[in-house]
Formats: structure tokens, C-alpha cells, sequence
């Protein structure tokens, strides 16, 4: 396993080690570059994932302080809980669900396709599916995705039935088990779904891909990766020349280190990245680095989501087996005359007791609420993934008066929902609870969104500098050898579930960062 | 379908069937005294305490459950009290209670009979610290307690047992 310098500035800096950080980290080693991963959490392997969620929650999630605004419920229900992501090695791919699913088409080009929508701050991607079609087909044979590269899809377990049955009654026709990076067989060395339930806690087989025990061990096996965990970078630092020297981070003593770079790629979510970047503010970058169009923090999307259970006379299980191996795609197409443009998913979703008791619906108590928990077993769920309008005013901001644990001001995240989101969530409501009430729910119940797991937009990719933070590579449009690699580069969220893009974009960036090292450009 | 349990039985021999042994003989004998259900809390009398548990059940009633799973609750939040600098929360809570019970019924909080008397002196105060610290504590106080999750058909951890590939996670058969 490679051991580089601190003071060695030939190396690559990544800073995050999830779908993004994760995966560029491997492709770059995998071209012979050198690279230091710097991870702000920890390293579990499988068999420290644990099959209990608050335990787990413990464990993996992100629990340092943030603090949030606006209007959004989870600013009342979670005010310090903005989202619900990784801090460990592997990021949120060790918490993530597994759906994988590539943009239509037309939702590279959301602006062209949805017109001026009021309020929305809506642009097209500078790049299309034809463009990313070769780096989606990579991403999907990377990571094993069902349904593609003749994969054959997951078995449905009874949440994924119930899910069907409503669906295909109500005249839904593209239902089924999805295209989901979990093996459905043996692959890659790593072993099949054991319907184990617990996806979101880190899956304990190995089925599931994340990049702690894909990318990052096969990243190390080439000698030119060196992965950091408990390793939180503070702050980014810079030469006259306005390019990137190196690194200040806290390492697992909380001492203070340098690492210096020759190019850094910030992967870090959609939360802590911008937070990184307006905390590297200084006199030649006064609002923040690669801000100067002063659009880093903005645009911050979360998907339009909410959840829909239903209780049953008879016994479902729904938490039985894979937690996302369920989807109905026929609302994800482009149909403004359903009052809003974009479209959304529906995806089987289930959580335990002690989660279901805290997200159902935050803050209600008495028989109404404990009737569902008494039917817990009775129970089915789907999630809403739709997508969301980006506006300049959801952002992410330095507190004025929050300090993490190294005295660097904590992110506040400001969200309102847009007409657009909330005319979607209302039309995705009705359709979840018709699916179940077609095969007979006692009742339906309609919860709100949880904190944020798809978490995106916050250093937005533009065709010019003056409306994004990044270029098509990433790169920022600023600092010539900054790039970012996570889903803040996201122009619009689409419909579709983050990862497999997240991995795609990480995939083309690695071929495109080592040209330009190559020819010396960066 | 295999199907979880959610009622604790007593076999003919008068053994428990179920690990919740505590929860089962309360289930059965609710009335029984002198047990680990009753006595003081750190923060709270005796009767403060069986107030809590009263009022625990009130915010999250589950007629299946018995009262050793609100207690263990309360014990829970009462020991969150002493680490914080509010020690006095719960106690100032009950007092409050049960002035809002003399109002409403002439009678302490756990004397009111009715649920639904009951209820509305809860609601009374609803919006005040003690209320949101019992509902929010409970959440977790309550709902994370591993004896409790077959009660309400949750079978907890998979793994250790081989998850469900072979026990059911696509058994249903009703649909």
C-alpha cells in the first residue's frame, strides 16, 4: 500500500472518499497517478456494519453540527439534521439503497425542455446522453448494476409485490425489481443478496456496491493510492498564481496537517463541499475559492421526495429483503399537462421500527399514530424520487455564529420547496396511495420528506462561468487544477436516484484529469 | 406467510414463552406491586414516576404492550435529566400535570380514569418543554427497545440469521 509524503506535490488530493471521491480515486491509481484520499470518517469493514438502525446511524452517519433555514419541515422536525449521509470511508455508498439509474435524455437539458419556469434558476447541462452514454455503460459494469450488461434483476421480495400488484392494476406498465447495483449473482468477487433488509446500514454480505470495499482496496493494490480516514480537510490553500498548493486538515488526533497537491478534487456532498470551499475564503479569493461568479453554495437541490405507507388487513413484511428492489417508472417521463414539469419515481422503501417511529410522521403522538405502529407488519412503502427545482436562494451558507470542532464555521442549509416540487409531491402522493388502495389498503399515510440523501446542485456544472461553479469536466471555472467530483456539480437533479451518474462523471473526469496531466496542463 | 408473534403467551405450566419475562408478567398482572416497575426515579417520586408512565402510554398508547416497556422509557429519559442541567424537568412536569388534571377533573393525572379526560389535560400542555421532552425522548425511549420491535411484528437484526433469503422475504401470499 503506497505511503506518500505530506510534502509531496505530485500527488492528487481527493477529499472524500464516496461514490464520487471513491471511484475518482481508483481510476486516477488505476492510470498510474498518485493519489491521497483524505476521508473525514472512519474505516469499517463489512463486519463492523451493523444490522440495527440507530446503532448504525451512530456509526456511519454524518452527525456533526449543521444547522438549517427555511421552510422545509425538516428544519422544524431535524433542525440539525439537514441530511442523512456517511461520514466513513466509502461516504454514502455504504449507506445508499443501490438504484442506479441513468438521465433521460431530455433532463440533460431541463431549461430547453421545461422553458422558463418562474422562480427556477433552470440551465442545461454542457453535456448530453450521447455524451455520457459510453461513461454510464463503464459506471454500470463497475458496479454490477441489475438489469444491464445481461445482470439479471433482483427477486421482488413482498414489498416489492404489493408495490406491483397496485401498480400494474392501476395500469402502471414499467414495474419492476429496477436496475440496482446489488448482485443478483455472484460477481466481482463479492457474493449475492442475502435479502438481509438492512441496505441502508451498511450491507454486512457485500452485495451491495460501495466504493470501502470496491474501489478503494482496488485503488491500494496498484501501490499508487494512500486512503486517510478520520482525515477532515478544513481548508484549501492556494499559491500567487491562483492554483491550488495543498490541503490543511485535522487528522485523528486533531492535529493539524498539510498535505500539498498538485491538483485537488473535492468530493466531499453537497453540504460539506461548498462549506469547504466558502472556508477557504482569502485575500485573493475573498468570497471563497472558485466563487468569484458567486454561485458556489447555491442551486442546492434534495430531490422532491416524501413517502407513502399503507396498512393492510393481512401481514406484508416489508422489511424483508432489499430495501429499493421495487419501482414504478411511468411518472418519470416529461408531461406538463399532470401541473409540473420533470417527473419522479416511485421505489419501494421500508424502515425498521425504531426509524418508522421517528420519520413516519415527526412529531405526532397519540392512537392515530400509534395505529400504524401496531400494523407495523402490515405494512407497505414506497418512496417518491422526483426531480427539483434549483433556485438561487437554496444554499448552502457559513454560519455566522456555529463552529465545528476545529473552530471552521459549521453549513447551514436554507431549502424551500418550489410550486413546481410541491404541485409533483401532491400529484406523487395520490398515485402512491391509489397503487395500494387498488389491492385493498385500510389506510394510507403520506409522510414527509426525511432529511436529505440525495443531496446536489451546490457547486453546479455551466457552459459559462458566469452560471456555475464548474465545467463539463468538473473543473472548476476558476482555479484551473480544482475539480469537483460529487453531486454538486449537478446542473439539475433529474428524476433518477444520484449514484450511478455521480460514478459515471467520476469515471470520465479520471480520463480527463490524467490527459490533462499528461500534457501538462494542470 | 411466516408470521411474528405479536402476542406474549403463557404455556400451561405457567412459563413464559417469550424473553420479555418482565413485560409478560406485567401484561398478565398488571396490578401486581413491589416489583422493579414501581419506586422512585432519580428525578421523580414514586408517584411522579408512575405519573410518567401514565402520561408515556398516553403519547404513544399500544394496548399491547405492557407497562414495563413505558417504564424502562422513563427510566431512559430520567437518567437524560440527570446528565442534563433541567433535573428538575420532569418533576416541574408532573406538578404541572397534574394541576392541569385538578382543573379539568378535581383529581391527580393518573386517578382520571378516562383516556380521553386524560388527553385533554395532556393537551393542555403540549407546547410546553417537559411535554416535548417526554414525546421527543420517548421516540427513541421507547421504540428502541429490541423486546419491544416482535410486539409490533419487527423481527430486528438479520444477518445472524442468514437475512431472509430463506426465511420469508417473499412469502406473502395473499395478494
Amino acid at each position: 500500500m503506497a505511503k506518500f509524503d505530506l510534502t509531496d506535490d505530485s500527488v492528487v488530493v481527493v477529499i472524500g472518499s464516496g461514490a464520487g471521491g471513491g471511484t475518482l480515486s481508483n481510476e486516477l491509481a488505476q492510470k498510474g497517478i498518485n493519489v491521497v484520499c483524505l476521508e473525514a470518517g472512519g474505516r469499517y469493514e463489512n463486519s463492523d456494519f451493523i444490522n440495527d438502525e440507530w446503532d448504525s446511524f451512530a456509526q456511519l452517519a454524518w452527525a456533526d453540527m449543521r444547522t438549517t433555514s427555511g421552510s422545509w419541515r425538516v428544519a422544524k422536525d431535524f433542525p440539525n439534521l439537514p441530511a442523512w449521509i456517511v461520514k466513513a470511508v466509502g461516504g454514502s455508498t455504504t449507506h445508499w439503497a443501490g438504484a442506479s439509474l441513468r438521465f433521460q435524455d431530455h433532463e440533460w437539458k431541463a431549461r430547453t425542455t421545461y422553458g422558463d419556469v418562474k422562480g427556477a434558476a433552470l440551465i442545461d447541462w454542457p453535456i448530453d446522453g450521447a455524451e455520457m452514454a459510453p461513461w454510464y455503460a463503464k459506471a454500470e459494469d463497475k458496479m454490477g448494476t441489475t438489469g444491464t450488461n445481461g445482470i439479471p434483476r433482483l427477486p421482488g421480495n413482498n414489498n416489492f409485490k404489493v408495490l406491483h400488484a397496485g401498480a400494474t392494476k392501476i395500469g402502471y406498465k414499467e414495474v419492476h425489481t429496477g436496475n440496482m447495483s446489488i448482485n443478483s449473482q455472484p460477481r466481482d468477487d463479492r457474493t449475492s443478496c442475502h435479502q438481509l433488509g438492512f441496505c441502508f446500514q451498511g450491507c454486512k454480505m457485500g452485495a451491495k456496491w460501495s466504493t470501502l470495499y470496491t474501489e478503494i482496496p482496488k485503488g491500494e493494490q496498484t501501490g499508487h493510492l494512500e486512503v486517510r480516514p478520520n482525515s477532515q480537510v478544513l481548508q484549501i490553500e492556494h499559491n500567487a498564481k491562483g492554483k491550488v498548493t495543498g490541503v490543511v486538515y485535522a487528522d485523528k488526533e486533531g492535529k493539524l496537517q498539510r498535505q500539498a497537491a498538485r491538483l485537488i478534487a473535492v468530493a466531499g456532498n453537497s453540504i460539506e463541499s461548498p462549506r469547504l470551499l466558502l472556508n477557504s475564503h482569502s485575500t485573493m479569493f475573498p468570497d471563497g475559492l472558485a466563487n468569484g461568479s458567486g454561485h458556489v453554495g447555491k442551486h442546492y437541490m434534495r430531490h422532491t421526495t416524501g413517502s407513502v405507507y399503507a396498512v393492510f388487513d393481512k401481514p406484508v413484511h416489508m422489511y424483508r429483503g432489499t430495501t429499493m428492489a421495487g419501482i414504478v417508472k411511468d411518472e418519470a417521463r416529461f408531461d406538463p399537462t399532470r401541473g409540473f414539469v420533470g417527473g419522479y419515481e416511485m421505489e419501494t422503501l421500508s424502515l425498521g421500527v425504531p426509524f418508522m417511529a421517528a420519520f413516519l410522521n415527526p412529531g405526532a403522538w397519540g392512537r392515530d399514530f400509534t395505529w400504524f405502529l401496531d400494523r407495523y407488519d402490515h405494512m407497505a412503502g414506497l418512496w417518491i424520487v422526483g426531480e427539483d427545482m434549483p433556485q438561487e436562494s437554496n444554499r448552502i451558507t457559513l454560519s455566522p455564529d456555529k463552529k465545528d470542532a476545529f473552530g471552521m464555521p459549521v453549513a447551514n442549509v436554507h431549502f424551500d420547496d418550489h410550486p413546481n416540487d410541491v404541485a409533483m409531491r401532491t400529484h406523487a402522493y395520490k398515485q402512491g396511495a391509489a397503487i395500494y388502495d387498488a389491492v385493498g389498503a385500510l389506510k394510507t399515510f403520506a409522510t414527509p420528506p426525511y432529511p436529505s440523501t440525495h443531496n446536489l446542485g451546490s457547486n453546479r456544472m455551466s457552459e459559462k462561468p458566469a452560471d456555475g461553479v464548474v465545467n463539463k469536466w468538473g473543473q472548476t471555472h476558476e482555479v484551473k487544477n480544482l475539480f469537483v467530483s460529487d453531486g454538486s456539480q449537478f446542473t439539475s437533479g433529474a428524476s433518477e436516484n444520484p449514484t450511478l451518474t455521480i460514478v459515471a462523471l467520476a469515471i470520465r473526469q479520471a480520463h480527463h484529469v490524467a490527459e490533462l496531466m499528461a500534457k501538462n496542463e494542470v | 406467510m411466516r408470521i411474528i408473534d405479536k402476542v406474549t403467551r403463557v404455556d400451561r405450566r405457567g412459563f413464559l414463552k417469550t424473553t420479555a419475562g418482565a413485560a409478560a408478567i406485567a401484561a398478565i398482572a398488571p396490578a401486581t406491586s413491589g416489583s422493579a416497575l414501581a419506586g422512585p426515579l432519580s428525578t421523580v417520586s414514586a408517584d411522579g414516576a408512575a405519573t410518567l408512565v401514565k402520561m408515556a402510554r398516553d403519547i404513544y398508547p399500544h394496548d399491547r404492550l405492557a407497562d414495563s416497556f413505558y417504564r424502562t422509557a422513563v427510566t431512559t429519559i430520567d437518567a437524560d435529566v440527570v446528565a442534563s442541567k433541567s433535573a428538575t424537568l420532569l418533576s416541574d412536569g408532573v406538578k404541572a400535570l397534574d394541576e392541569a388534571a385538578q382543573k379539568l377533573k378535581g383529581t391527580r393525572y393518573v386517578d382520571i380514569a378516562d383516556e380521553s379526560d386524560r388527553l385533554a389535560a395532556l393537551r393542555t400542555i403540549e407546547g410546553s418543554a417537559f411535554f416535548a421532552k417526554m414525546r421527543g425522548s420517548l421516540v427513541t425511549a421507547l421504540y428502541n427497545q429490541k423486546e419491544l420491535w416482535p410486539k409490533l411484528g419487527y423481527e430486528g437484526s438479520s444477518f445472524d440469521k442468514g437475512g431472509y433469503i430463506e426465511r420469508g422475504f417473499n412469502d406473502i401470499d395473499w395478494l
